[in-house]
């Protein structure tokens, strides 16, 4: 299992916690884990996040590795300039 | 609308165009003569990317009338290399890195060698206030102010 | 082969030098071709009716007029787009109004004749029926309840009861208890801060030439941050295939976020459509500021605990911006941002995406992070001062460091805010002496970066010269980079590569110029193409020597055995294979496309020293300074160009630039006689200190350099004025009316 921080107002929608477990290997297992475990999140995935795993940020590379000691925290989509 | 037909001198060549009463200079140069090097940025004389000299004076060409070029000589941007000879404000534009989009090089150039005709030593204040027409939002200012003031110390040493 | 991924620094040749850029003669010659520059036969004017009201329904729109007016050719409205996809749906609706008209400018119809002259007489002719609407352009106004609200049912699951519909979304981010660290401070500060809205201020206004076919093929020249985005969008919202539309990015006349969206080019496309014929399509100066996208404005509450040594015991931030008629305010990116260079043990920041009657947001280098350094950096300054301690001080006691949790979340890396802060602190610019009405300013900053789809094709000629093509349209010198990263990474001569922007026809999809990405992600699909080359080169030597590829090495340009065992063969040139690749296998190229993610987090540090004037207020720059990682500077003059101009760009948000709206809603000051950016008498030197702390994310080290500069020097010039003017500065701009208030205030 990975533990996944999500950010504070997220924790809400995944009823209150912080932090939360999903049974995951690559980022699309994971996204995939949290929209089934936390329905709750859906609408905030479908609006699109970024994901840092042990202090890299990833957008969109689904095959892209998370080991069971991975730091893994959900970020709003970023955007820039 | 009949146009009005226009007889003048751009960068040496001697040129005839026509144009509506209500073009300016810069429509002119960029839509009739095809030298488009002259840039618009606001259309008001507030930025100075169309900078071009008259008659030996510096003006934004998006202030004159284009018939209001009769009898004139105009030189643009494209006047100021000679030949594949740039001048020594170009070519020290590019070496100090003085320009990043270049929207604005081609107004600032002709406006700097405006300021070196008059004032070849001029201090670092005379360039910032002589400059402050030409708006660059890309640089901040310093490469080209220091490309300026080299160029003008090596003119001077040249001369 | 064998090939070293980790170069050291002693090792680089191209890499570190600054070489001419290859578009340089061009563009001091007026050759160069920006969006406006381009001509076809029988091109169309095509130009804008906007609105003049700042909300109204659009009851009826009347183009009989128009269109029969001798010369004009098409006349379009948003009834010609039909219905669009849903991810397009809030574009189109910029680029031109539906229902109703949303802020002062905002696009209702437009027309294309044989003349400028024409359409701008057209335009008068096409009758709009209007009901015109309350209004509210003020952030804090537009929350609250009985506010006019813009789109009745937006508001997200996040924002809780008790707000207007304008509130789009709420965001919560932080870690520790943030009361219970107030608590335990020696002395909180708690003020509210604001920051106009200022636009990006590029000096090309936005510019397009259209061509659209019966048979559904488009091509589009346009001055953007990326073409590719134009094509995709632009694609969707006339129902084209993306392959059918072709997009040519002309040179780009500055963007600095503000051309990473489209705005002219959905409709000239329509017209292009409607009338056969290529349409032009420029924007005046004052259509770019009424119309085009301003940063958004904001209002921030902060919340700092400090012990009487300097630690910061909590620190909490509610932003609340709005970001125009649409929703995409960058409030989450500000929210992210506002404590990330600190190391933190109760931290909280809470978000709010707010609507109002003003054109809607675009990207401005470091989107929202500027404001909320602002908010969060004074308050530091505040209370550093207040106690009697070094600034510079207070912020390397909690600065963020490798291992720090950072406020939005993750654990960092190796970063290199400590190392900026050193270099200031030892800098004599911190200890050089000030006079009477000065005072010195210092703040930090930080960006995220980003990386993204990515594209290159790098490909050898038969005499061995090398060209590359790129994506991403070339906004301040990475041509230059891109040249001297594939020069680097083969071992030949700078001049002896070319690279270019190709058009969306050449390359596969490439992320928008944004976020600081192509010196890092397009410089990492060219070493990784100029890798392919060289291996296919090694293979080519192999076959020529008859040994094994893997006893193949590349060096200084050249093929060579790879040890005593593997034979005795001169080295081959790169040029030498060049001219028998038609003999070895066939043309020889290297191409690289990838997601690059990695991109690595900066920060920086600025310094600033002004004097205020005590009889009018006015501040004048006398002294700046920057420090900021660059992991690695690649071509070291426009790394210092990148942050002369963001923090030139900071100093004008702080001093100067603000959108003005009247009573009626109406933007009042749509020109740069009125919106003032700096000109270069404002203006001293602007001193650039580059740290290079290598990014481990890519194969030189390097990190994007170009949004970091402009967050810190709103802090810093306002840390800076309020030292001078012995109070306070909350509100930016500081225009000089608002600092003579403050000061004769202060004095009572």
């Amino acid at each position: 299992m990975v533990k996944v921080l999500l950010w504070g107002s997220l924790a809400d929608l995944a009823g209150g916690a912080r932090e939360v477990a999903v049974e995951a290997a690559t980022l699309r297992e994971l996204l995939d884990g949290l929209a089934r475990d936390h329905p709750g999140l859906r609408p905030e995935l479908d609006r699109g996040v970024s994901v840092s795993i042990d202090g890299r940020i990833y957008n969109d590379s689904w095959f892209t590795p998370i080991g069971p000691e991975s730091e893994v925290v959900l970020l709003k989509r970023l955007q820039g300039g | 609308m009949s146009r009005i037909h226009v007889t003048t001198t751009v960068n040496g060549d001697a040129t005839e165009f026509l144009c509506d009463a209500e073009a300016t200079l810069l429509d002119v140069l960029r839509d009739e003569l095809g030298l488009t090097g002259t840039k618009e940025g606001c259309g008001t004389g507030d930025c100075g990317a169309c900078s071009v000299t008259v008659d030996g004076r510096l003006v934004c060409s998006c202030l004159m009338l284009g018939a209001e070029a009769e009898g004139r000589e105009i030189t643009t941007i494209e006047g100021m290399a000679a030949g594949d000879t740039l001048h020594p404000l170009q070519q020290k534009f590019i070496e100090m890195a003085a320009l990043q989009c270049g929207i604005c090089t081609p107004g600032i150039l002709v406006a700097a060698k405006s300021l070196l005709e008059r004032n070849p030593d001029p201090s670092e204040e005379e360039v910032r206030y002589w400059l402050a027409g030409n708006l660059c939002r890309c640089t901040g200012y310093d490469k080209i102010i220091r490309a300026v003031m080299e160029t003008a110390a090596d003119m001077r040493r040249a001369s | 082969m064998a090939l070293d991924d980790t170069k050291k620094t002693k090792d680089f040749k191209v890499v570190g030098t600054r070489p001419n850029r290859p578009d340089g003669i061009d563009k001091v010659t007026g050759r160069a071709r920006f969006g406006a520059d381009m001509v076809a036969p029988g091109m169309l004017t095509g130009r804008i009716l906007r609105s003049p009201h700042a909300h109204a329904r659009i009851l009826r729109i009347d183009t009989s007029k128009a269109e029969a007016l001798p010369g004009v050719k098409a006349v379009v409205t948003r009834a010609d787009f039909g219905d669009v996809p849903d991810h397009v749906a809030n574009v189109i609706d910029n680029c031109m109004a539906g229902d109703k008209a949303l802020y002062d400018g905002h696009a209702v119809a437009a027309v294309a004749a044989n003349s400028a002259a024409v359409a701008r007489k057209a335009l008068k002719l096409i009758e709009v029926e209007y009901e015109v609407l309350p209004h509210v352009t003020d952030v804090d106004a537009a929350m609250k309840p009985g506010a006019p609200v813009l789109h009745e049912g937006w508001q997200q699951e996040t924002v809780p009861a008790g707000y207007s519909g304008n509130v789009i979304s709420r965001v919560e981010f932080g870690h520790g208890d943030v009361e219970a660290g107030l608590a335990k401070a020696d002395r909180v500060v708690a003020r509210t801060y604001r920051t106009g809205a200022t636009h990006q201020g590029y000096i090309e206004p936005h510019a397009c030439l259209a061509t659209m076919s019966a048979d559904g093929q488009g091509d589009l020249w346009v001055c953007t941050q990326g073409h590719y985005m134009v094509r995709n969008v632009c694609a969707a919202i006339l129902g084209m295939e993306q392959g059918q539309l072709r997009v040519t990015a002309s040179e780009i006349g500055g963007g600095f976020g503000g051309k990473t969206v489209v705005f002219l080019e959905p409709v000239a496309l329509m017209l292009a459509k409607k009338s056969g014929r290529p349409v032009k399509m420029v924007m005046s100066r004052s259509e770019v500021l009424r119309a085009t996208g301003p940063t958004a404005s904001t209002s921030i509450d902060v919340r700092i605990g400090m012990k009487k040594d300097g630690r910061i015991t909590a620190a909490f931030a509610e932003l609340r911006y709005q970001g125009g008629a649409y929703p995409g305010s960058p409030v989450d990116m500000g929210s992210m941002s506002a404590f990330a260079p600190y190391d933190l043990e109760n931290v909280k920041t809470v978000g709010w995406d707010v609507v109002s009657n003003r054109p809607k947001a675009a990207a401005y280098r470091a989107p929202g992070a500027p404001m909320a350094a602002f908010a969060v950096e004074s308050a530091i300054d505040e209370l550093a001062r207040g106690f009697g301690l070094d600034p510079l001080a207070v912020r390397l006691m909690n600065g963020a460091k490798e291992g720090t949790r950072a406020s939005y979340g993750p654990t960092y890396p190796a970063i290199g805010l400590i190392a900026t802060l050193e270099a200031a602190h030892t800098h004599p610019h911190w200890t050089a002496p000030l006079g009477e009405n000065q005072g010195r300013g210092v703040a930090c900053g930080f960006w995220f970066n980003f990386g993204g789809d990515t594209c290159v094709s790098l490909n050898v000629t038969p005499d061995g010269t090398v060209t590359v093509s790129e994506g991403n349209p070339d906004i301040g010198g990475s041509r230059a980079s891109m040249t001297m990263m594939a020069a680097e990474e083969l071992g030949i001569p700078y001049d002896q590569v070319r690279t270019i922007i190709a058009d969306t026809g050449s390359l596969g999809q490439n992320e928008v110029t944004d976020g600081s990405r192509v010196t890092f992600a397009v410089g990492l699909a060219t070493i990784e193409a100029a890798r392919a080359a060289k291996r296919e080169m090694c293979k080519r030597a192999a076959m020529i020597w008859g040994i094994d590829e893997e006893a193949v090495e590349w060096e200084d340009g050249a093929a060579r055995p790879a040890g005593p065992n593997a034979g005795k063969f001169p080295p081959m040139t790169i040029k030498e294979i060049a001219a028998v690749a038609s003999n070895t296998g066939g043309p020889i190229a290297g191409h690289h496309e990838v997601t690059a993610e990695g991109a690595g987090v900066s920060f920086g540090t600025h310094m600033v020293d002004v004097e205020v004037d005590p009889d009018t207020g006015a501040t004048r720059i006398l002294r700046y300074t920057v420090f900021q990682d660059a992991g690695r500077a690649v071509h070291p003059s426009y790394v210092e160009g990148q942050f002369q101009g963001g923090a030139v760009q900071g100093i004008g948000w702080a001093l100067n630039e603000e959108y003005i709206y009247g009573e009626d809603g109406i933007l009042q000051n749509a020109g740069f006689l009125d919106y003032r950016i700096p000109v270069a008498s404002d203006l001293p030197m602007i001193d650039t200190v580059i740290l290079e702390i290598p990014n481990p994310g890519h194969p030189y080290g390097v990190r994007g350099v170009g949004e970091t500069p402009i967050v810190p020097p709103l802090a810093a010039v306002a840390n800076a004025v309020s030292a001078a003017a012995g109070v306070r500065m909350t509100r930016l701009p500081m225009s000089p009316p608002r600092v003579l208030a403050a000061m004769q205030a202060a004095k009572g």
